[in-house]
């Protein structure tokens, strides 16, 4: 049956055609490929598709239902709007790696069973990793190292995982899981790695400001959603998750404040919305797992459009640093506007799409009275207008007049933007069209007045402190720096063990070539009687040896005697 | 890129702009906490109810973020250079 083609593979083999063909022509495949995947996708009735039998366990190609429906609009909406953003430049190797790496989420999305899953993440990790490399530079080819490293360990997890679920009669289906078993630990810690939970985060901030401007784009959108996609079908309503998500939101955003590079400010942020994320997902009740997933739909948008507008920044004045910029607002007038659109989509202003998705996670935290998890997701609010609502565009565009003077971004790239910023104005201006798309039928309402007003308060006095904080030169400038976080483990703990390590190692190889030396002298001894021809090695005729015999036995008698 | 000495002023280069920009922020903060008066708020919790409690909260929240952050700065803060080597 034709439901029954996986239709990841549409994009993941025809990437193939990318290499071979130029110009108009790829850009039109780069386009087409989701387009065709997109009306296929359409099409499908819910069910389970492509099922075969593997060692005594069901596979099943694809389960179509409303939650990886959902994903699979939304991976396929950031993949043609990532395509369209990369329509002006040449480049086969991040066209066909984009396009294997968002046909594979797309795989992962559609998995029914877990095996199935782990073979479409791990070659979304291997695609994605082609995407950091594109850069070109020594910086992006060490990220891109760690970056796989990292993408590789969690799918080492997933595995083995996956086996200990298996081997403990548990079965291979992809549905909820929990943390009753080994194999469900283990699998939620892999995913914990892709959702860049606490501690596990920081492969995200080191590699995807390494990316290309296009490459930074798609990565933001696959990994840690397709994460958050397993999470809520996985474990969803697991308690310890609302702590790591609050944690998740809260941590980044002090980080976020301080960093110099805008687009590793986006990679903090991003961090501290998947916070809000896997917060829905532990909380686990109808209207927060619709949040979370309404949340990840928006996020994939708006923060898409946020780092698509420093894609162009970085293409048209080169550099994204706070420390650099300001005042491109004068020769990027479009590409601001764009910036602007997304900051305050992620800021959750009215009429934007985080206002009626993050609401509901809000909404269901203080309905569940989860009294302190709330407060620090308010603070975590306040806090993301305050790194991505106001530093991202105030920085870049405004702030002092850097002096940079340059072109508008490519219109592709405004079309691209324009698109996000459309598909994100409408979210927030009309929910309920999109509240009908997610898992849970629900009537949630997020413009009551007590909320509108509340949000707008809590984000018009943020601003205020903002404007406060640098009108008295309180707010700490932007400076050419690194911080330090996770990832000093294993740049400068691990390398520097390595290097005392060596050194140890090398002591005792020299002590073991000193003894060598020692036994060499009892060795010459041992060899001036030994070696061939010495006279231990000698062969003796009979006559001789009977005569030395004689000589010893009348030694011993003489001796006894 | 190239830096023009002698080009159109815009509306925000004159100091005196932004500075109006930023009264009328006060303007339209002050005009939400007088909303507050109007409003019968429905909240979950007794004390997202008080009076100007999300104000007031935001703008402690962001103040108490940036000044804590420019703290950390001093922990965690490294040259640009730190990895290369």
């Amino acid at each position: 049956m034709i439901t029954d083609f996986p239709v990841a593979l549409i994009m993941i083999f025809g990437a193939v055609l990318v290499p071979l063909t130029r110009g108009r022509l790829r850009a039109a495949v780069t386009l087409l490929l989701p387009l065709v995947t997109f009306f296929f996708v359409l099409a499908l009735p819910e069910g389970l598709y492509g099922r075969m039998e593997f060692a005594g366990a069901q596979l099943v190609w694809m389960r179509v239902d409303r939650l990886s429906l959902l994903f699979s609009y939304v991976f396929l909406l950031a993949t043609l709007i990532a395509a369209v953003y990369a329509l002006h430049e040449e480049d086969p190797r991040q066209q066909s790696a984009t396009l294997v790496y968002a046909g594979s989420a797309l795989g992962a999305v559609f998995a029914g069973d877990l095996l199935t899953f782990f073979v479409f993440v791990e070659i979304a990790a291997v695609s994605s990793t082609i995407l950091v490399w594109a850069r070109g530079t020594a910086e992006s080819y060490g990220a891109g190292m760690r970056y796989l490293g990292m993408q590789l360990a969690a799918g080492v997890l997933l595995l083995a995982g996956i086996a200990f679920q298996w081997a403990d009669g548990h079965g291979l289906a992809f549905s909820h899981i929990g943390t009753q078993s080994t194999g469900g630990w283990l699998i939620l810690i892999g995913l914990g790695i892709k959702c860049a939970f606490p501690l596990l985060h920081n492969w995200l901030q080191d590699a995807y400001p390494e990316a290309t401007a296009t490459g930074a784009v798609v990565l933001s959108a696959f990994t840690t959603k397709l994460a958050v996609y397993a999470l809520a079908r996985a474990y969803a309503g697991t308690d310890l998750l609302i702590y790591v998500g609050t944690a998740m939101a809260a941590f980044p955003i002090f980080y976020a404040v301080i960093e110099n590079d805008l687009r590793r400010v986006l990679a903090y942020s991003m961090n501290n919305q998947l916070g809000f994320m896997v917060v829905g997902v532990g909380i686990g009740s109808e209207l927060a797992v619709n949040g979370a997933v309404a949340h990840a739909f928006a996020d994939i948008l708006f923060k898409g459009l946020l780092f698509m507008s420093m894609g162009a920044v970085l293409l048209r004045a080169g550099t994204v640093k706070g420390s650099e910029l300001g005042g491109l607002y004068k020769s990027m007038p479009w590409t601001t506007g764009f910036c602007i659109v997304g900051a305050a989509s992620i800021s959750a202003f009215p009429l934007f799409s985080g206002f009626v998705t993050k609401s509901m996670i809000m909404s269901a935290a203080a309905g569940e009275g989860y009294l302190w998890v709330w407060l620090v997701l308010l603070f975590a609010s306040a806090g993301v207008f305050h790194h991505a609502g106001i530093k991202i565009p105030y920085f870049a565009f405004f702030a002092h007049d850097s002096g940079i003077r340059c072109r508008e971004a490519p219109v592709s790239m405004l079309v691209a933007m324009g698109a996000a910023a459309v598909l994100s104005v409408g979210i927030g201006c009309a929910p309920s069209i999109f509240y009908s798309l997610l898992p849970y039928s629900t009537s949630y309402e997020p413009y009551t007045p007590t909320h509108i007003l509340d949000q707008l308060q809590l984000l018009v006095f943020s601003a205020l402190a903002f404007a406060v904080l640098m009108r008295t030169g309180i707010y700490p400038p932007e400076l050419r720096s690194v911080n330090l976080d996770t990832d000093w483990l294993y740049r400068r703990l691990l390398p520097a063990g390595f290097r005392v390590f060596a050194k140890m190692w090398q002591g005792v190889v020299r002590t073991v070539l000193d003894l060598t030396g020692c036994l060499g002298a009892v060795f010459s001894v041992v060899l001036a009687w030994h070696r061939p021809g010495a006279l231990f090695a000698r062969t003796w005729s009979v006559g001789a040896s009977a005569f030395c015999l004689m000589a010893l036995f009348l030694m011993y008698l003489v001796a006894y005697l | 890129m190239q830096t023009h000495s002698r080009e159109k002023r815009y509306w925000l280069d004159e100091p005196g702009n932004v500075t109006k920009l930023y009264h009328a922020l006060w303007v339209v903060g002050i005009l939400l906490l007088v909303g507050d008066f109007f409003l019968h708020k429905h909240e979950d919790f007794v004390f997202a109810g008080w009076y100007s409690f999300y104000g007031v909260f935001g703008f402690i929240a962001c103040v108490a973020l940036v000044v804590s952050a420019k703290g950390l700065r001093k922990l965690l803060m490294r040259d640009e250079q730190y990895y290369d080597y």
